[in-house]
């Protein structure tokens, strides 16, 4: 194509010895127009952050070495020396990440790190720089950019940080601009803002903006064109809606298909008995703030829930909602300030230390992160018989249902003597899982479950858990930020802001009228809400 | 195993070792009385020297004991008492830090205060103090070198104890409904070994220099035993005419705390995960 601006040709990144495969990236030859916004998708491992570190020569050299040709303004990237990468990357091209709060130096005011991009590349004077960023800080619509100006990274919340970061990569113009997930580590609503705003920049200043997300939901919102990427090859590109529409490739309709959509059921009627009364939960944090006073935040303020065996409450919201906080307090992770709790006839709330420990078999959790929730020096089978064990079953009873259970959640017997590094995230959740069903408790919370995991993979658990639980009948908490997933296993959906409840409804109502303004806020936040008349007939 | 005996350095540091280890272990088998005395052949050199003979072939003391059955001893002495307060000061200043580490709060600030404490002085004083004060057995030097070091394990412990109890696994246990001593036992200390292991690599070469320099000051090991410390000590006026007397001692305390340090060193590297993945 003549207008383009960005050419890759042929990149291939070759792994180290002893991978899994032997390319990270294989002979990638894609490009990137003025005025455009080329979405990267796939799952983890694809190579799609490779792709843009690779570009930004950002590569560890030592272990990964890159091949073929980036051009790049009549240059080829992987070619020209320190120097000239200086003089082209952050002025000409540029790159936001995924973590706004990593990328800046909690040591120094955002205004001044900013500024810092213009000292570096132009001889500009102080004055003339500090104008320029608050412009910039304006554009990225901040409110109230002098004092934004003045503020320290810790100041700001996900979404202003991830702001500064774009303003940042804004600063010089670029021809090109990366965007490695921006948008993965923030709130729906946020999202839909940083969204507007690629949306906008591309429109105001012809920047072609190569936009990597694991999300189709995402992609329909604001690519141009879609590349699909699978284990290091580009399986599928073409306009967004070629590929939205009819994608060719299977791995790319497979993807599709994973994705979650809002489709509210209706709840199902044949539950059982209430296994969980919470009331007048309050959990309030006190903060040393400045000059010794104290700030208090009231994480989850007098809220009050139920459930029944086989049903499936999803608990969603914001970050700093306080749905965390709710679920962790209801089975005593957090020691609540206030409020009773009945689980399955137990008053949990009267129970001190021992008998406390003995009530656990009774509810479960399954927290967000597979990777760090077992422990890396405990067998599989260990770690899923550790509970029944605890609670007084025999150990060879304990590994012989241990067995049983990794087979239900769908992994080899085998598993038991392998250690949790030895599984992909995917399994790792299915291991943990296994965990908290050994225990058969009444009550299962999962927190987050399935943010951690690609869509495919999210697909999965939801369906295994959804099987188990009809099986084992209990009582599940879904606590999530994602809409899309509360809408497809959910039978009630509560919903949370600033820790109270502000709507409590099955999800077919909530999605269709609902009540409250903030739920509103975020039913229209979410993103791709037309993916599902776009991908499937 | 393999990467460590690439490592030139640290497979001679290992054959250090396993040379010391084998000499304290069999040499009392095959060396001769070391406290027989021959006032005929006092101060005599080693066998290359002049008036040295293959009866004594690292030369005698100035009683005319036979200086290699004196150094087995006295290995076997340094190196035990070594071993011994290391492991004392290992488990209590690890059960220490456990305690500070699982009740934090102000269990923790009175016990880290104590720690800063014992810091805060030159040990060796510490010791010659409770030594001249007690007045000295061999019962109370042990315990005296069980308690240098408590306080870096105890630190270091109650720091890992922290960190790893906030981990998301260790909350996975805690919600199964397992006792505070099952998660400790069973989770924690196996995860936080690999650093303990490290810092007993870094003790036990300082309990046997300390063990060195209060036994050659007079207020360690005393005659009738011996040490290593205490023979270079007994070596110091003869110097200038009978070297081999300190010289040998010193050599052995150089070679084996150099030893067990670079094995130390290595160690880490090879259990620092942040190093370690970088070969994976």
């Amino acid at each position: 194509m003549s207008d383009a601006l960005l050419t890759y040709d042929n990149l291939s990144v070759r792994l180290p010895e002893r991978m899994d495969r032997e390319y990270a990236i294989k002979d990638l030859s894609l490009s990137l127009n003025a005025n455009e916004i080329l979405c990267v998708v796939g799952e983890s491992g694809s190579g799609k952050s490779l792709t843009a570190l690779s570009t930004m020569g950002l590569l560890d050299r030592n272990a990964l070495t890159p091949s073929g040709r980036i051009d790049f303004m009549g240059r080829n990237l992987l070619e020209i020396d320190e120097q000239e990468r200086r003089a082209l990357v952050g002025a000409k091209l540029s790159m936001i990440f995924q973590e706004p709060m990593a990328s800046l130096n909690p040591f120094y005011r955002v205004g001044d790190q900013v500024a810092e991009t213009f000292s570096v590349h132009t001889d500009l004077p102080k004055a003339e720089i500090r104008e320029k960023v608050l412009a910039l800080f304006d554009e990225v619509l901040l409110p109230n950019p002098e004092r934004i100006y003045r503020s320290y990274p810790h100041e700001l919340s996900g979404g202003q940080c991830q702001r500064v970061m774009i303003a940042s990569a804004l600063a010089l113009d670029p021809a090109v601009l990366i965007a490695d997930e921006p948008t993965t580590a923030l709130d729906v609503t946020t999202q839909a803002q940083i969204l507007k705003l690629m949306l906008a920049l591309r429109e105001n200043h012809n920047t072609g903006i190569m936009f990597i997300t694991h999300d189709f939901g995402v992609v329909a919102e604001i690519a141009d064109r879609v590349a699909v990427m699978q284990h290091g090859n580009l399986v599928e590109i073409g306009t967004a809606a070629e590929v939205l529409r009819n994608p060719q490739h299977p791995y790319t309709q497979r993807l599709l298909s994973a994705v979650p959509i809002l489709e509210p059921r209706a709840a199902r009627t044949d539950l059982g008995e209430q296994i969980l009364k919470a009331s007048g939960i309050r959990k309030t944090y006190n903060y040393k703030g400045a000059r010794g006073s104290t700030v208090s935040l009231k994480a989850v303020d007098d809220v009050s829930i139920t459930l029944r065996r086989g049903e499936t409450l999803g608990l969603v919201g914001e970050s700093g909602s306080g749905k965390s906080t709710l679920s962790q307090s209801i089975i005593r992770m957090v020691e609540p300030d206030a409020g009773e709790i009945v689980i399955d006839g137990i008053p949990l709330h009267t129970l001190r230390t021992r008998a406390l420990r003995r009530a656990r078999r009774h509810m479960q959790i399954i927290f967000q992160d597979p990777n760090t929730a077992l422990d890396p020096r405990q067998k599989v089978g260990d770690a899923i018989a550790e509970g029944p064990i605890v609670h007084g079953v025999s150990k060879t009873e304990a590994l012989k249902r241990a067995e049983t259970l990794l087979e239900s959640v769908g992994l080899d017997a085998s598993a038991s003597q392998r250690f949790p590094h030895q599984f992909s995230g995917g399994q790792r959740q299915r291991i943990c899982i296994a965990r908290a069903l050994a225990l058969e408790p009444a009550l299962l919370i999962a927190d987050e479950s399935v943010s951690a995991l690609d869509v495919s993979v999210q697909r999965q658990i939801l369906d295994l858990l959804h099987e188990i639980q009809g099986r084992l009948n209990f009582g599940l908490l879904f606590v999530t930020h994602d809409l899309r997933v509360a809408s497809r296993i959910c039978d009630r959906i509560a919903v949370m802001q600033k820790g109270k409840l502000v709507e409590v409804g099955e999800p077919i109502d909530l999605f269709q009228s609902p009540r409250e303004e903030y739920t509103r806020q975020l039913l229209s936040a979410v993103p791709g809400t037309a993916i599902g008349q776009l991908a499937m007939p | 195993m393999k990467r460590f005996l690439s490592n030139p350095v640290l497979a001679l540091a290992g054959l250090v070792l396993i040379v010391i280890a084998f000499m304290v272990l069999f040499g009392p088998l095959i060396s001769q009385d070391p406290s027989k005395q021959n006032l005929m052949s006092r101060l005599q050199g080693p066998v290359w020297t002049e008036g040295g003979s293959w009866d004594h072939w690292l030369g005698t003391d100035r009683l005319g004991r036979d200086m290699g059955a004196r150094l087995i001893v006295a290995m076997r002495m340094s190196i035990g008492v070594a071993l011994i307060g290391t492991f004392i000061g290992a488990v209590a200043g690890t059960i220490i830090g456990f305690i500070a580490g699982h009740f934090e709060g102000l269990v923790d600030d009175v016990l880290m205060s104590i720690v800063d404490i014992q810091l805060s002085l030159p040990f060796i004083l510490i010791a010659l103090t409770l030594l001249a004060f007690f007045g000295n057995s061999l019962t109370l030097f042990i315990v005296l070198m069980g308690l240098y070091g408590w306080e870096t394990y105890a630190r270091l412990t109650r720091g890992l104890v922290m960190a790893t109890k906030r981990q998301t696994y260790a909350r996975a246990i805690v919600a199964l409904g397992a006792s505070p001593a099952r998660l400790y036992l069973r989770h924690v200390l196996p995860n936080i070994a690999s650093a303990l292991i490290v810092q007993v690599t870094l003790t036990v070469p300082g309990i046997i220099l300390l063990e060195s320099s209060l036994s050659f000051l007079g207020m360690g090991i005393q005659t009738p035993l011996t040490s290593l410390g205490q023979i270079l000590g007994d070596g110091r006026e003869y110097l200038t005419t009978a070297w081999w007397i300190s010289v040998f001692p010193g050599l052995i305390i150089f070679l084996m705390t150099l030893s067990i340090s670079l094995i130390g060193d290595g160690l880490r590297d090879r259990l620092d995960p942040t190093l370690r993945a970088r070969d994976a």
